[in-house]
């Protein structure tokens, strides 16, 4: 069924600001569609609010509105633009929020647009909590008991049938808003009035509690001709309870039978038909009694989620590209699994690897928040990563999250813990829930313990166990020889952990050192949707330890185009986000036009940098100082490395370039010396004093007794911190000495290595941001923005406007002479990003960053120049003067509000 | 710790530990994709002198449970996987898969690189291979002597060390509606369940039946199963399928049986390089274009085109279902006589059971046929 010939101008509706449940997934889902849509010569217009996505850069859409994304600007944009059809599945639950509304105000009507991939009958059957109950047991499925409730009344009734405890699920909210599991009447009384009152038509679910089953998700698809695949099964590690967004979880499946998980399926492709996504994708969420097998659907969602950017990057099925290509007509068969180049997309994917996907939290950013893992989802971010078996991706998972903790024993358990607290706190989901277990079988506790507790299935937690035998091994033979170290590497271990529990052997450079002369280093296997069956076309690599020394890498030799590696930014955490991996992504777009191969490494699923298609090659990889080191050796073996970037992935990789540069890395851009001059602040006070630019009053401290002195010196309020920090963690404006005593007790505790900062804090001034870019010699500014706060509320939180609205003409030029020392005094070649305070016409230098900064994608929005891209053609030798020449940087700088 | 190899006759040799029993295993080594259903692929008789590469690397989770058993033993000749399960888990699971295997003396390897494995054999070809462990392990150059000394899998007849000894009933689920002549080839348990399911008495009979024997139960059709070897030489089962065709008597082969229904009406069949052995393969119906998931696992296939038609002695016939990914004739159908086969599994076990609706068209043909 070719593709159908109506459809000339589709408008796609993206999914607005990230928050806590949709994040950039719905970037690199919305940049696929608009791409392939625009392939089939199909005009795209696109609506999204947030500026820093790829999907907003101009050559994705035919015409972009940077607008609301609410029913009334939403109709706006269909007036002017008068497509024929919207494609809403692939922004979130805000996108498909909107369609309703624009459904409801009879504006498809009005104009006679379709919704295309699902229908609003099909969307409300996903939706509607008891319609899609209704559904599910009218196919012969099971779904937990449960009642719709509208009045704390009903609520009450309901929980008298059912018992406690009962799980509370307001009806059209996203990422779990407003639901949780009460145990106690309390609990009820105040979760069920906050979820009426979270759901916008007061509405919630009582439902029977399926807490501690096993929990699973299945990806699938579904094309017009009724053909429907199953793309991926994800096995969640943490029971039913805590939400999918914050659990581990495993693809595929680990713990099914086939006739358990062939039930699964049938199950699914009987919703996917009733609920009638006529294209596209769907996921579908079951428990199943861990004691007799009893599966339950427990929801499913009519659109490309979250776990579908998950499916697509841990299976190389590209569900959003594949659901654009159904909406506008295209049957399974007729598409290729770009992955083989030769098969088409009508199978389902089969994997020879294992994937693990880890959330990150960011608990220690908020103190009072409560840190327990329930069914409204608290992470801002999530690491996948990729191994041979389960425990090499585990250990891969734990350490890409860049946490305190990087793998199993590599902190020292917390003071007074016990066998009987460690099993108590295994009883509720927490962030490290995972080293909670390891902790509790390392003292003592049997795997039937852990199971009573924790509810996850044994077969992980002997997986855990087995890891503990294998720390006792290497605990105790006399020397680390060759088969012992592959083992341990073969089980997911860092070098670091290793050189925890083999302290001989003098760190992690000692581990590593051994291990090159050992020979024992990584292979590099492919993601190719079909384990083998056929010959991959596609570079996307996973690194993984075998026995076998003769084990094949698929690493494919390059040698004509000389290669540059961008190391990306990570999981998404709160100050480094979605803006990072826009620049990384521009770098790729912009030197494989310049004719490089371009290797992106990184371990966050949900960004467009993990797209197999945006770079030449991609390393699934955690972003560590090992992980990466032996990327950067695999890509040597197969072709030369002409740079490693790393300052557009945000602090990062910025943190790996002095020991990568050290290792004889050719780090390109700005030096890692130079970026310690700018990050250490005595180095940069020198910087400003030799360039005659003023800085707030500062001084360092490492103890209370210091900071009171400095405090006292330059007066209340003072702004303290502790050093090398992104997003301001840490910082806080203190008014008076107790909180500065109270800041000092916690903040020694955030970086024990490093001391604390206490800076002037200027009332009333103005705060000024500003990107340039510096080949080393000239200087080129990006943008000058204004902020609209005043300074001390962090420039990520405070709102700004380009071209500056209060700065005078010779403000203007005081911040471009400023700028301009600071680059030439750093010695930056690439971004930097400097913050100032205007405070009784004093510019005062806050702060200054060689790196990309958060405000890239948005000036480079505002000015159409594109910063990232002019900086990773600078880092590799191009002059400003140069780029300038080939029109890179448009005519000057516009921005600066001439 | 024992250490094994996987020896293949090319003389590429592939080192791990031994899983299950330790010994020896000769047979024609081939990879499997599924991720799920080891179980069922174990005691499939298809698999029958053949070492099975798991391409899953975590294998025996489940365990190993007392419904799952598609025949009454392991018939694989060796067991090759990455990262076997310690201990098992699962609600069903009676005991761990390493335990199965030594008891039912299955000779296999773990530890290895199954991924590089995989890709030699897609590149060479599946062929003769052993697995040596234990005592039985020696020197690379007498290990690949013992392996060339093997039977290869062309030429091969080994539906008849697979099939039943004697004839056995499997009673209708519900109302007895139909009486099916089941041919026992290689035979799996689900494949009568699915028939009994749908109101069918089913009758397996040995391979060495006669078409009397078969006559004998009054059957409303004939069915042909799956099965190992060379369907070359399967002279018997042909001239059977040729009596029934002659008759009219509905019938319907799956996987070994679609290769005796395609040389029973003149067609070819060939040797595949590594074959189709996995759950996730497409298949396209030649006159609906409907795509169905399918569970597959054949080393041989039809010769043809898709889609071509073809006359035969018993009429036109229709090459009707094929593999996208490859273009492999996956199914044929009689226009003017009630038969068809398919070269997949519609009764799955382990895989999808989108073919399922086969199994109805085939009682869509013997109620025609009354």
């Amino acid at each position: 069924m070719p593709k159908r010939t109506d459809l000339k101008h589709i408008l796609v509706i993206g999914s607005g600001p990230i928050v806590i449940g949709q994040a950039c997934e719905f970037d690199y889902s919305g940049t696929q569609a608009c791409r392939v849509l625009r392939e089939e010569g199909i005009r795209v217009s696109l609506v999204n609010s947030n500026p820093a996505t790829i999907m907003t850069d101009p050559e994705f859409a035919d015409a972009t509105y940077i607008e609301p994304i609410t029913a009334e600007f939403v109709e706006k944009v269909i007036a002017q633009e008068k497509p024929d059809a919207i494609l809403a599945t692939l922004g979130g639950q805000t996108a498909l929020n909107t369609a309703i509304a624009l459904h409801e105000r009879g504006v498809l009507e009005k104009y006679d647009v379709e919704l295309i991939g699902a229908d609003i009958d099909a969307i409300q059957r996903g939706e509607d909590r008891q319609i899609f109950k209704d559904l599910v047991r009218r196919i012969g499925a099971e779904v937990p008991r449960s009642a719709v409730c509208n009045t704390m009344d009903e609520v009450r009734k309901t929980v008298a049938e059912l018992g406690l405890p009962v799980v509370i699920r307001p009806s059209f909210t996203m990422g779990g808003l407003g639901s949780g599991m009460a145990y106690t009447e309390e609990e009820l009384e105040r979760l069920a009035a906050i979820g009426l009152e979270e759901s916008p038509v007061t509405e919630v679910l009582i439902e029977e509690s399926v807490l501690g089953w096993k929990e699973y998700e299945l990806e699938l698809m579904r094309d017009r001709n009724d053909n429907v695949v199953v793309i991926c099964s994800i096995e969640n590690i943490d029971p039913m309870g805590v939400h999918t967004g914050d659990s581990v979880t495993v693809a595929p499946a680990m713990t099914l039978t086939d006739r358990e998980y062939q039930h699964m399926r049938d199950v699914g492709i009987q919703v996917i038909r009733e609920v009638g996504v006529d294209t596209g994708g769907c996921n579908i969420q079951f428990a199943i009694h861990p004691d007799n097998g009893r599966m339950v659907v427990i929801e499913m969602n009519p659109r490309v989620s979250r776990s579908s950017a998950l499916a697509s990057k841990a299976t190389g099925f590209p569900i959003a590209k594949i659901a654009a290509k159904l909406a506008i007509g295209y049957t399974l068969d007729e598409i290729t699994n770009d992955i083989t180049g030769e098969t088409p997309a009508s199978f389902e994917p089969t994997l020879d690897y294992v994937v693990v996907k880890a959330p990150r939290f960011a608990f220690e950013k908020f103190p009072g928040a409560d840190p327990t893992l329930t069914t409204t989802m608290k992470s801002v971010g999530e690491a996948m990563s990729i191994g041979r078996n389960f425990v090499e991706a585990l250990g891969k998972a734990l350490r890409s999250l860049e946490t305190k903790s990087v793998g199993f024993w590599t902190q020292p358990d917390a003071e007074g813990v016990t066998l009987e607290s460690t099993l108590k706190q295994l009883e509720r989901g927490h962030d490290g829930r995972l080293y909670t277990v390891e902790r509790a079988l390392r003292l003592g506790a049997s795997i039937e313990d852990v199971y009573r507790a924790s509810g996850i299935d044994p077969w992980f937690i002997e997986q855990i166990a087995w890891l503990g035998t294998l720390r006792t091994e290497l605990l105790d033979a006399p020397v680390l020889d060759e088969p012992l170290l592959r083992k341990a590497k073969r089980a997911g271990l860092s070098d670091r952990q290793i050189s925890v529990l083999r302290p001989e052997l003098a760190g992690e450079d000692g581990v590593r050192m051994l291990r090159h002369r050992l020979g024992v280093r990584p292979v590099y296997k492919t993601v190719d949707t079909c384990a083998a069956e056929f010959k991959s076309e596609t570079p996307y690599h996973y690194s993984a330890y075998e026995l076998d020394p003769a084990a094949e890498s698929e690493v494919a030799e390059q040698r004509e185009k000389p290669k540059v590696l961008i190391l990306g930014s990570g999981p998404n955490r709160i100050g480094q986000g979605i803006e990072f991996d826009y620049s990384c992504v521009h770098a790729a777009m912009a030197l494989r036009e310049a004719g490089y191969e371009t290797v992106m490494v990184n371990c966050n699923p949900e960004t467009v940098s993990t797209d197999y298609d945006t770079s030449d090659r991609l390393y699934f990889e955690p972003l560590t100082f090992e992980d990466v080191l032996e990327v950067v050796h695999s890509e040597q073996q197969s072709g030369t490395v002409a740079g490693v970037i790393v300052q557009l992935g945000g602090q990062t990789p910025l943190g790996l370039a002095q020991r990568l540069s050290d290792a004889g890395v050719p780090v390109v851009g700005t030096t890692p010396e130079a970026i310690h001059l700018a990050e250490d602040r005595g180095q940069f006070g020198k910087v400003l004093t030799e360039a005659g630019l003023p800085a707030p009053k500062f001084g360092t401290a490492t103890s209370f007794g210091e900071a009171k002195e400095i405090a006292d010196e330059i007066g209340y309020p003072v702004l303290v911190r502790p050093s090398y920090v992104l997003g301001g963690r840490g910082m806080e404006i203190v008014y008076d000495e107790e909180s500065l005593s109270g800041y000092i007790a916690r903040a020694t505790e955030v970086t024990p290595e490093h001391p604390v900062l206490v800076d002037r804090f200027l009332d009333d001034a103005i705060e000024i941001d500003v990107d340039a870019l510096c080949d080393g010699d000239e200087v080129f500014i990006g943008g000058v923005m204004e902020h609209i706060e005043e300074a001390g509320v962090h420039s990520g939180d405070s709102s700004c406007a380009l071209p500056p609205i209060t700065l005078g003409a010779s403000d203007i030029e005081n911040v471009r002479r400023s700028t301009e020392a600071i680059a030439r005094g750093i010695g930056v070649r690439g971004l930097l990003n400097v913050q100032y305070a205007l405070k009784d016409d004093v510019l005062y230098v806050l702060e200054a960053n060689p790196r990309a900064s958060r405000t890239v994608p948005f000036v480079s929005k505002a000015t159409a120049v594109s910063m990232a891209k002019a900086a990773s053609r600078v880092m590799l030798g191009a002059t400003i003067a140069e780029l300038r020449a080939e029109g890179l940087l448009g005519r000057g700088s516009a921005a600066c509000g001439r | 710790m024992t250490n094994a190899a996987l020896v293949l006759e090319d003389g590429r040799v592939f080192r791990g530990e031994a899983y299950g029993a330790t010994g020896v295993s000769l047979g024609e080594v081939v990879f499997s994709t599924a991720m799920t259903g080891y179980q069922e692929t174990l005691t499939d008789p298809s698999y029958h002198r053949q070492i099975v590469v798991q391409t899953a690397p975590q294998i025996g989770n489940t365990g190993w449970n007392d419904e799952d058993d598609e025949s009454s033993k392991i018939w694989v000749a060796g067991y090759v996987v990455r990262d076997p399960a310690r201990t098992p888990s699962n609600w069903r699971s009676k005991r761990g898969l390493d335990e199965e295997l030594a008891k039912q003396g299955v000779v296999g390897i773990s530890g290895l690189d199954t991924r590089t494995l995989t890709r030699h054999i897609r590149e060479q070809g599946a062929m003769r291979a052993g697995v040596f462990s234990g005592s039985d392990l020696s020197d690379d150059a007498s290990m690949v002597e013992q392996v060339k000394a093997s039977a290869q899998m062309v030429g091969a007849n080994l539906a008849v060390d697979v099939t039943t000894s004697s004839p056995y009933v499997v009673e209708a689920i519900g109302e007895k509606k139909f009486t099916v002549a089941a041919l026992d080839l290689g035979i799996k348990s689900n494949t009568p369940r699915m028939m009994a399911a749908r109101g069918i008495e089913v009758h397996v009979l040995p391979l060495t039946s006669s078409f009397e024997d078969i006559l004998a139960v009054s059957p409303d059709g004939l069915f042909l199963s799956n099965g190992p070897g060379d369907p070359a030489t399967q002279d018997h089962a042909i001239a059977l399928t040729r009596e029934a065709l002659g008759r009219k008597l509905p019938l319907f082969g799956i996987c070994f049986g679609n290769q005796i229904l395609g040389r029973a009406v003149g067609r070819g069949t060939y040797k595949m390089r590594y074959g189709h052995r996995g759950i996730n393969i497409p298949v396209i119906d030649v006159t609906t274009g409907k795509v169905a998931i399918t569970s597959q696992n054949h080393g041989f296939a039809l010769e043809g085109t898709p889609g071509e038609e073809f006359s035969s002695e018993f009429g036109r016939a229709v090459l009707s279902h094929y593999c996208p990914n490859d273009g492999t004739v996956e199914g044929v159908r009689l226009l003017d006589a009630p038969a068809f086969s398919v070269q997949y599994h519609p009764e799955a076990a382990a895989g999808p059971h989108d073919a399922a609706p086969l199994f109805d068209e085939f009682v869509t043909l013997m109620n025609e046929a009354r």
